[in-house]
């Protein structure tokens, strides 16, 4: 059995705080609560006094506790796309059935209602489809930046344009919280969430390590705060605790997985509700899991409070997602650089496109490149009809017997 | 020491005896049903009966494979089939190769190097569009025995294109074209080009393909088919439904 790590149950109080908070304030209607999208202007939203609440968190917790199952047919019922994104549908489906994963982990009723909605749809064009359904709902404002996508090189026009967007949103927010915007109070909430990104950075590249001290599987649980609490001192002091105890673990050589024979990446969303099966199926075959494009994807480093709204810009304009193949490859060589990976895994989830890239031919061009083998799971990040747990096994072990082979 | 290759797949369960220098000894084939553990029993029975081996005396080591291959209680080891297939393979056809097999219920497409090493493979989606499922669903529409299918494709003059991806759709597609009166083995050989189709589609062919699996082993016109679309010889081993196994035999022969 694996050493479970101890900086666990410090995460789960700080996302039941977070939960609590935003609870607290939809009842008092105060301070505002603003929805945003996971890679959204969460630090604009912070330093305007508004609590954040991230509906792709609570997608991913739809997911984990398998509740989506049930959910997602219900917005299909409403005429919602089985095809389009299960976050989506499976968190519109549960405000429709009145339910939410949060009654039995917090035993709070409902999801905390929205003053304003606020989207980036460098994720995808779906996030503005969900938000603008709650603002129907709510009949509450909905604003946000639009992306651009599939990108090369980054141009000065884009970051302008993004930067110029991102400061656009102001007037509205103001509205909403009735109180001024304060640029000081901005600057810190950038400074915070760019300290917690280069702890998340270490924390993940503590995975370099062999053996690894810690696993994919476990960072999709300990992101929790990098993406809810970015822009907040706890969020800075969690990962503080993390990364030292990751570090000791490292020196102690604590295996995430007892014997490492073999290190993988992960490519694409995590399948929420079998994190616990494929993790104990790759420890039963001696394989970490040591990095991912996923987790990467809070890493912030370009967060300058000096000029917040242009490297908010660039923060979120430099990503993976949204940048075009050449380039995510050449992000993927890098890993492999550093994580010493012996194979690369591509989640093709049916219903997230933008964050599924083996579509393109990109498994076969790693694999060449890198000279190590590139398999394709099909499945979804929360739609588990998309999903054959035993054609996954199967692949995963066949995978695993031709690195033995090698 | 007899070398026992156990394959449970989704459709049909398959037992290989070997001796210890190589040579068959038995083999049988039975349903996998819907107890996997006593499919591998009676077949592991039935094989030895076969061979005219009583299992008391045989001192026998065991590996199983296929979907069931966790359910095989004699079993020493366990080896997913793509390893298996890529074995078998290998013993008859020893040599850089494209491996196709096409089972019940999924497809795999395996590429081997010169010294048999695994350098990747592909298994089909979640869809069982060109599998053995595929044909047996459209068999049961067209109310014609599933033995009789090679034959009826052999016999056809002018192959129907299907366009359909999805047995589903490929289902009603099927019905409009005998509304439209075309003959059943124009029918059954589009059928056949369907399957051939998505094989094709999952990887690239080597120079040598070879193929396995019981849907080739009971349609060998789908060989000659495929022959004909990639324009060179397609290999198919001795006893196709058994290759699984037999790779299993061959691993347990080296545990």
């Amino acid at each position: 059995m694996a050493t479970e790590i101890q900086a666990t149950k410090t995460m789960r109080k700080i996302m039941a705080d977070h939960f609590f908070e935003l609870d607290r304030a939809a009842k008092d209607g105060r301070p505002r609560i603003a929805w945003c999208t996971s890679v959204g202007p969460a630090e604009l939203l912070r330093g305007m006094g508004f609590l954040v609440y991230f509906p792709e968190n609570h997608g991913a917790m739809l997911g984990a506790t398998r509740m989506a199952a049930s959910c997602i047919p219900r917005a299909n019922s409403v005429g919602y796309s089985p095809d389009i994104c299960s976050y989506l549908t499976s968190d519109i489906g549960a405000y429709l059935m009145r339910t939410t994963p949060l009654q039995k982990a917090y035993q709070i009723e409902a999801v905390p209602r929205p003053d304003v909605l606020v989207f980036n749809t460098n994720q995808c064009r779906d996030v503005k489809d969900w938000f603008a359904w709650y603002a129907r709902e709510f009949k509450v404002p909905l604003i946000g930046v639009h992306s651009y996508h599939n990108i090369g090189e980054i141009t000065d026009f884009e970051l302008r344009d993004i930067a110029k967007q991102i400061e656009g949103l102001i007037p509205t927010l103001e509205e909403v919280s009735g109180e001024k915007f304060d640029v000081d109070r901005f600057r810190d909430a950038v400074r915070l969430s760019r300290e917690t990104s280069q702890l998340w950075r270490a924390c993940l590249e503590a995975a370099a390590a062999i053996p690894s001290p810690w696993s994919f599987f476990d960072a999709t649980i300990h992101m929790g705060p990098a993406v809810v609490a970015r822009g907040t001192q706890e969020a800075v002091d969690y990962y503080r605790i993390l990364l030292a105890e990751l570090q000791q673990r490292i020196q102690n050589q604590v295996a995430a997985v007892e014997g490492e024979r073999h290190r993988l990446y992960w490519e694409g969303m995590p399948i929420w509700g079998k994190l616990r099966s494929l993790s104990e199926l790759f420890a039963s075959l001696k394989t970490s899991v040591v990095a991912s494009t996923y987790c990467n994807s809070w890493i912030f480093d370009q967060l300058d409070p000096a000029e917040p709204f242009e490297s908010m810009a660039r923060a979120y304009t430099e990503l993976f997602i949204v940048r075009d193949e050449a380039y995510k490859e050449r992000y993927i060589e890098n890993c492999h650089d550093l994580f010493r990976f012996d194979g690369i895994i591509f989640h093709d989830a049916k219903t997230c496109p933008n964050n599924t890239n083996n579509r393109y031919g990109m498994p076969a061009r790693l694999a060449k490149k890198l000279g190590i083998p590139a398999i394709t799971i099909n499945g979804d990040l929360s739609d588990l009809r998309c999903y054959s747990e035993e054609q996954a096994r199967t692949q995963i072990e066949a995978f695993i017997e031709q690195l033995e082979g090698r | 020491m007899i070398y026992v290759g156990v394959d449970v797949g989704s459709s049909n369960t398959k037992v290989v005896l070997l001796e210890e220098d190589g040579k068959l000894l038995g083999s049988a084939i039975r349903r996998s049903g819907t107890d996997f553990s006593a499919a591998a029993e009676l077949c592991l029975g039935d094989a030895l009966r076969a061979a005219c081996l009583e299992r008391e005396s045989c001192e026998m080591r065991t590996v199983s494979t296929g979907y069931g291959r966790r359910n095989v209680a004699f079993s020493d080891g366990d080896r997913t089939e793509i390893s298996c297939h890529a074995r078998g393979c290998f013993h008859f056809f020893p040599q850089a190769a494209t491996i196709i097999d096409i089972g019940g219920q999924d497809n795999k497409v395996i590429q081997l190097d010169y010294a048999g090493r695994r350098t990747g493979f592909k298994m089909n989606r979640k869809c069982a569009a060109g599998t053995g499922a595929f044909l047996e669903e459209m068999a049961l529409r067209l109310d014609i025995p599933l033995g009789e299918l090679n034959g009826l494709a052999q016999q056809s003059t002018e192959v129907v294109e299907l366009g359909s991806y999805c047995t589903v759709f490929t289902a009603t597609e099927v019905l409009e074209k005998i509304r439209q009166g075309r003959k059943v083995p124009d029918i059954v050989k589009g059928l056949f080009l369907s399957v051939v189709k998505r094989v094709l589609e999952m990887d690239s062919m080597g120079e040598r393909v070879v193929i396995t699996g019981g849907v080739i082993a009971f349609n060998p016109y789908l060989a000659t088919m495929l022959e004909e679309i990639i324009e060179r010889p397609v290999l198919v081993p001795p006893y196709p439904q058994l290759t699984g196994a037999w790779g299993a035999a061959l691993l347990a022969s080296e545990l």
